[in-house]
Formats: structure tokens, C-alpha cells, sequence
């Protein structure tokens, strides 16, 4: 089989299936009796057309590219890790521990604090079913869905006793000191003279999670740890002839992946809700694979298709809004779009290097 | 400053394409979704009721994330819509903060007491009618045994089950009631199969009448107490003719006439808290022709003179949410 040349390995394969869940949802919105130009319109619009739709579509990104890159991390070194879910929420709890035990006196102190705490409780989170992978080969799939289900249980549990606040009604932790306030994109954007919508809740993590997308592109292609998980992640066998130890790879793989999902909950919990609800992640994690899956786990990757995620949510919240198009099919136009970039990728890559692969013997002859 | 004029100029035509006419209510649902045949469906069908006799027109939307629930007030709030009405407590932690902003705009949120000056806060005393509908199933009960189903373990839906077993434990002292909660997390919901479960698991213990106050988890719950020839009881809207003979009656919190009375009001709805309970028709155990055969008319004259007692304040029947316990169980 020919292999295609790089540029259409990461651009053109994902906008041709990109292209294919479009034109599909166009006919899904035909069929209801409403007009998939319009309803085009109305998502691009509101998701990039002013900073109100930015400041939506880059919250929803950011929260996506941690996730995505959790999992990217841990799919480097063979691992399928479905547990970003409960990692996260256990993030959420983390931050939240983080922010209420201190009165903060300015952000700049709680964002590490609350970043160290998110990624802590996160790692802590993958550590049990990485162990048991690792040493007992329980299956990581199966035993972090089912850990997702023990985090959601424990979150309910917390919220609904010990960390709600007497005489509430809500399940959820009391709010955040004053100083444990992440600035937002328009307090930042402020003092420059640039007007950024100032109810959009976008704020400070992006840069941390652009920082984490570097972080993770360095890990795995810049230092021995990286080369050893893609060596795992290649070839188990292989990789223990040449040296490196399995178990402490899985594991650590699964420790930074975890660590990557918890940071989530710093955008989320810390920047937005400003208090620990309950389900802080709302399907967040499992997002997180399509974005890997769909960024073929490349940190770039990753990043522009959180993006393409994040106008997905907020172009679907507009649709929403203004048109009758219920909230099921907006939910379906977003599954078509993870069926056809995550799912059936091979469906659209296979052909497609065929083709190339035609065109290319018929340019020799 | 050219960036900003381009901004809101964009910003000002999305405004003008999209909005209906000016001043129209716009009522945002909670995560169960519009058709969850109970809450946000009552909500629905008040919004409805009020479009068609007024002739009004209204915007609407659903929620697929917390972080729109601000998103949406704001929208409404910005795009002229007024009241703007949401359904469920949740809404309120963020509404405290948005409505500050608008305070040309009036807000009205259901379950939930939100102390700004242009909100109006409607709550409902659950803990009455479920007295009422656990009396009923007391009343009903052949083996003794009755069962509650709650969608998430959360301090309402425990101020359910905690006038329900007042309600059958005051028809029967003897009576023994199994409670399950769905879930822990929103999911639970919207759950029908789980609640299907949960009630062939409540009646291999021997529950013959269940009460269900889980959203659309409930749907399940109605449909196998109808197949295994039980009875239910609906929540929120008037269920019983999801399966008339099998629902022995439905706990009704008159959402559909909050939303429809703070509708026509329209602008001038008056704020402040309103407490809908059983003095003034805001919550009532539902009777109707899929029904009539079920109860007796022994049961209907205990539950109305249980019920005017409890309107004129002889019978207090205690809230889990004031103080978090429950003195029956």
C-alpha cells in the first residue's frame, strides 16, 4: 500500500471526512424541514463571528485539548485510556480542594496551587488502574470506565455531604475565594485596548493548555521517557529486548495522561463554575478521544481539532438557540463528526491512498 | 477600535437576523430535556398554553452543558427577551450573578429562591403532595409494602421520599416503604431502563404501589409497574394517562401554571418569592378519568381532609430540606 506524503496524512484526510459528516448533516437538517445553509451560518457565526462566540468556542477547546492530550499520551505508549473521565472529575475535586483551603490572595498563587492539585488527584486517579495493568494486565479499558463510574460516586458522595455548604440545596462546593479568580480573556485583553466579550468564559488556562500541548510534543519526541513510551507503545516485546521496563512506562504513561485530564478541571471548575458541581466534566473525556483520535495524538493535531470541537459545542448551543433544530440532532450532527474523523478514518484514508497511490505508478509510466 | 466597531457591528446583525420580536418571554429548560414528560414538559406545556391563548410567541432552548446556562440568560437577556424563565434549581447559583447585570430584564426561576430584586422565585412544597400520594399508596397497597424511586441522590428528590413515607406511615404505621435512588450523577435522569429495574428489584421484595419522582428515568418506572400489574405514581405533570388503570395517581406540582402565569404577566410579573403548595393550588395529587376507578372514595376523603388540614396549617408535614433529616423512614 502507498503511504501518503505527510501534508495529506494530517490535513487532507481529516478535512475530506470532515467534509463527508457536513454534507451528511446537511441532508439530516433537510430532513426536519430546515435550511442547512441558515443553520451553517448560524453556527459559524455564533461560534467565530464575534469574541462573545470566540470566548465560548476557546473555553470548550481548551477543556478539549487537555483531554485530548491525555489521551494522546497514554495511546503513545499502547495504552486506551477511556478513564480521562473519572481522572478529570477527580482534577475537578483537586482544584476545588485546592482553591477553598486557602483565602488566596491573587491568582497568580492559585493558578499553580490549583494546577498541581488538578493534575495530583488526576494522576492519583489513573495510578490504581495502571498498576493493575501493568503488573496484573487488567485490562485498562475496562478498568478505567469502571473507575469512572467510582469518581462520579465519590463526587456525589462529597457534594452531597461533606463539601456542601450547610443550608444548601445544590450539590455542589461552596464558591471560590475572590482571590482564586482566573482572569478571564477580556481582563486580560483589557489593558492592551482590545474589547474581548466580557461574559464569555474563556480564560487563562487556554495558555496553560497550549503550554501543556508543548510540553507534551517535548515529552514525546524530545526526551528518553518519550522515546521509551513510543517504544512500548510500538512494540511490547521489543521494547523489554532493548531494555525498558514495562511496568514503570505504563504506569508513568498513565500518571501524566491522568495528570493531563485532571488540568481540565482548572478551565472548567476554576475558570468558569468557580465552584466544584457535580458531573464538572459532562463528557469531556471521552471528547478527548475523538480529539486524540482525529489529531492523529499529536499535540497540533490536538489543538486544532479541539478547536474544530469547541466550534462544534458552541456552534451547536447557537443552533440551539435560534432555530427549532432540537437538541437530539445537534447531538447527532457532533456524533457524525466523531464517526467520520475518529471512527471510519480508514474509510476516507484508504481510497484516498489508492488513489494517490494510482496516480502516482501512472505519472512513472 | 476598528476591531471593536467590526465586533459589534457583527455582533448587532446577529442580534437583529435572529430575534424574534422584542420583549417575547424566552424559557430555558434544564439537562432532562424539553419531553422529559414530567418537569420541564409541564414547563412546556404552560409556555404553550399561554402562546395559544394569547396568540404570543416565545424562544425556547435546551441545555447540553452547565456553561450555558449563563451563556443562554445572557443571550435572552441581551437579545430583549423578557421575562426570561428558566426551569429547575440549578439555575440559580448563576442567576444570582446575571441578574445584577440586567436589571431592566425580569428573571423567573422555578424550585429554586434567588433574593435579587427583578428575579421572582418560585418554589414548591413537594413534601405535601407527596404526603398525599403516600397516603394513597398506603391506602392501596394489598401486601403493606411500597416503594420510591428517586432519579439523583440529591436533597430534593429526598424531600420527596421523605413525605412520601410521612404520608403512608400516617395512612399506615405499619406499612414498610423501599426507597432507591437511581443514580449520582445527571444521568440518572434520564434513565428509563435503570428505573425499570429498580422497580422489579423493589418488587421482588414485595412493593405492589411505587412512586417515582426521577424525571424521564420514570417513564420506565410507570411502563413495567403497568406490565407487571402494579401501580404507579407519576411526578411533576399529571401521568396517569401514560397508563390509564396502572397509575394509581401522579404528584403534580403545577410547573405548567408558574410558567404560564409569569408568560402573561410578561414584563410586569411581579418578583419576589412565591411559594405554590397545597393552600393555593401549586402542588395536588392528580384525579382524572384514567384514574377514577383506582381510588376509593375512602382514599380520596382522608387525602382531602389530610390535604385541607395540611392547607390550613393543622398538619405540618416536616421538609427534609430544612434541616436534612427525615423523621420517618
Amino acid at each position: 500500500m502507498d503511504r501518503l506524503p505527510g501534508w495529506a496524512d494530517a490535513v487532507l484526510v481529516p478535512l475530506v471526512s470532515l467534509l463527508l459528516a457536513a454534507l451528511l448533516s446537511a441532508l439530516v437538517i433537510l430532513g426536519i424541514g430546515e435550511s442547512p445553509v441558515e443553520a451553517l451560518r448560524i453556527m459559524v457565526v455564533g461560534a467565530f463571528g464575534s469574541t462573545y462566540g470566540w470566548g465560548y468556542t476557546l473555553y470548550y477547546a481548551t477543556t478539549f485539548m487537555f483531554t485530548g492530550l491525555a489521551f494522546a499520551v497514554a495511546s503513545h505508549a499502547g495504552m486506551f485510556n477511556i478513564g480521562a473521565e473519572g481522572q478529570a472529575m477527580l482534577g475537578g475535586l483537586g482544584v476545588a480542594l485546592v482553591c477553598l483551603a486557602l483565602p488566596w490572595p491573587h491568582w497568580a498563587l492559585a493558578l499553580p496551587a490549583a494546577v498541581v492539585g488538578g493534575a495530583v488527584f488526576g494522576a492519583l486517579w489513573a495510578l490504581i488502574p495502571a498498576w493493575l495493568q501493568a503488573t496484573r494486565g487488567s485490562h485498562i479499558v475496562i478498568t478505567t470506565i469502571m473507575f469512572n463510574l467510582i469518581a462520579a460516586a465519590l463526587l456525589n458522595y462529597l457534594l452531597g455531604g461533606v463539601l456542601r455548604p450547610a443550608g444548601s440545596v445544590e450539590s455542589a462546593t461552596a464558591r471560590f475565594p475572590e482571590g482564586a479568580t482566573l482572569p478571564t480573556l477580556h481582563d486580560m485583553l483589557a489593558p492592551l485596548g482590545i474589547s474581548f466579550s466580557k461574559a464569555a468564559p474563556v480564560n487563562i488556562s487556554l495558555f496553560v493548555a497550549v503550554l501543556a500541548c508543548l510540553f507534551v510534543w517535548v515529552l514525546i519526541w524530545r526526551t528518553r521517557l518519550g522515546y521509551e513510551i513510543r517504544a512500548l507503545g510500538y512494540s511490547q516485546t521489543a521494547s523489554r529486548y532493548a531494555g525498558i521496563g514495562p511496568v514503570k512506562i505504563v504506569v508513568v504513561a498513565m500518571l501524566i495522561s491522568g495528570g493531563l485530564a485532571g488540568l481540565m478541571a482548572v478551565n472548567v471548575v476554576m475558570g468558569e463554575a468557580e465552584r466544584l458541581l457535580l458531573n464538572p466534566t459532562e463528557g469531556a473525556g471521552f471528547i478527548g478521544i475523538a480529539v486524540a483520535l482525529m489529531g492523529r495524538n499529536h499535540p497540533l493535531g490536538v489543538f486544532l481539532a479541539a478547536i474544530l470541537f469547541g466550534f462544534l459545542y458552541q456552534g451547536g448551543g447557537e443552533l440551539g438557540l435560534w432555530t427549532s433544530i432540537p437538541r437530539e440532532l445537534i447531538v447527532v450532527i457532533q456524533a457524525l463528526v466523531i464517526l467520520f474523523t475518529g471512527a471510519l478514518d480508514n474509510m476516507v484514508r484508504m481510497p484516498m491512498e489508492r488513489a494517490y497511490g494510482a496516480l502516482r505508478r501512472r505519472r512513472k509510466a | 477600535m476598528t476591531l471593536m466597531k467590526t465586533l459589534m457591528g457583527a455582533a448587532a446583525t446577529l442580534a437583529l437576523s435572529t430575534a424574534g420580536a422584542l420583549a417575547d418571554p424566552a424559557l430555558i429548560y434544564d439537562l432532562g430535556g424539553k419531553f422529559d414528560k414530567s418537569f420541564n414538559e409541564s414547563a412546556h406545556n404552560g409556555a404553550s398554553r399561554w402562546a395559544e391563548e394569547t396568540g404570543g410567541s416565545y424562544n425556547e432552548v435546551e441545555l447540553e452543558s452547565e456553561a450555558q446556562r449563563e451563556q443562554f440568560m445572557r443571550r435572552f437577556a441581551e437579545n430583549g427577551n423578557n421575562p426570561v424563565v428558566m426551569v429547575g434549581f440549578a439555575f440559580g447559583e448563576t442567576l444570582g450573578e446575571v441578574a445584577p447585570d440586567y436589571p431592566d430584564t425580569k428573571f423567573v426561576i422555578i424550585d429554586m429562591v434567588v433574593e435579587e430584586p427583578n428575579v421572582r422565585s418560585v418554589v414548591f412544597n413537594e413534601h405535601e403532595g407527596s404526603y398525599l400520594v403516600g397516603m394513597m399508596a398506603a391506602m392501596a397497597s394489598d401486601s403493606g409494602t411500597v416503594g420510591f424511586i428517586g432519579g439523583m441522590d440529591i436533597p430534593l428528590i429526598r424531600k420527596f421520599a421523605c413525605g412520601y413515607v410521612q404520608g403512608v406511615k400516617a395512612a399506615n404505621p405499619d406499612a414498610t416503604v423501599i426507597q432507591n435512588m437511581t443514580g449520582t450523577t445527571p444521568a440518572a435522569w434520564n434513565d428509563p431502563v435503570k428505573g425499570s429495574e429498580l422497580t422489579k428489584a423493589q418488587m421482588s421484595q414485595g412493593a405492589d404501589v411505587i412512586y417515582h419522582a426521577a424525571g424521564g428515568t420514570g417513564t420506565g418506572v410507570l411502563q413495567t409497574a403497568a406490565d407487571e400489574d402494579v401501580l404507579g405514581i407519576g411526578v411533576d405533570s399529571n401521568q396517569n394517562y401514560l397508563h390509564p388503570g396502572s397509575v394509581l395517581t401522579s404528584m403534580v406540582k403545577r410547573v405548567d401554571n408558574a410558567v404560564y402565569d409569569a408568560m402573561s404577566a410578561g414584563e410586569d410579573v411581579e418578583t419576589g418569592l412565591n411559594v405554590m403548595g397545597l393552600s393555593n393550588d401549586g402542588v395536588a395529587y392528580a384525579l382524572d378519568e384514567h384514574n377514577e376507578d383506582l381510588v376509593t372514595a375512602d382514599m380520596k376523603e382522608a387525602v382531602d381532609a389530610a390535604a385541607e388540614k395540611i392547607a390550613n396549617g393543622e398538619l405540618e408535614v416536616h421538609d427534609y430540606m430544612s434541616d436534612n433529616t427525615c423523621p420517618a423512614s
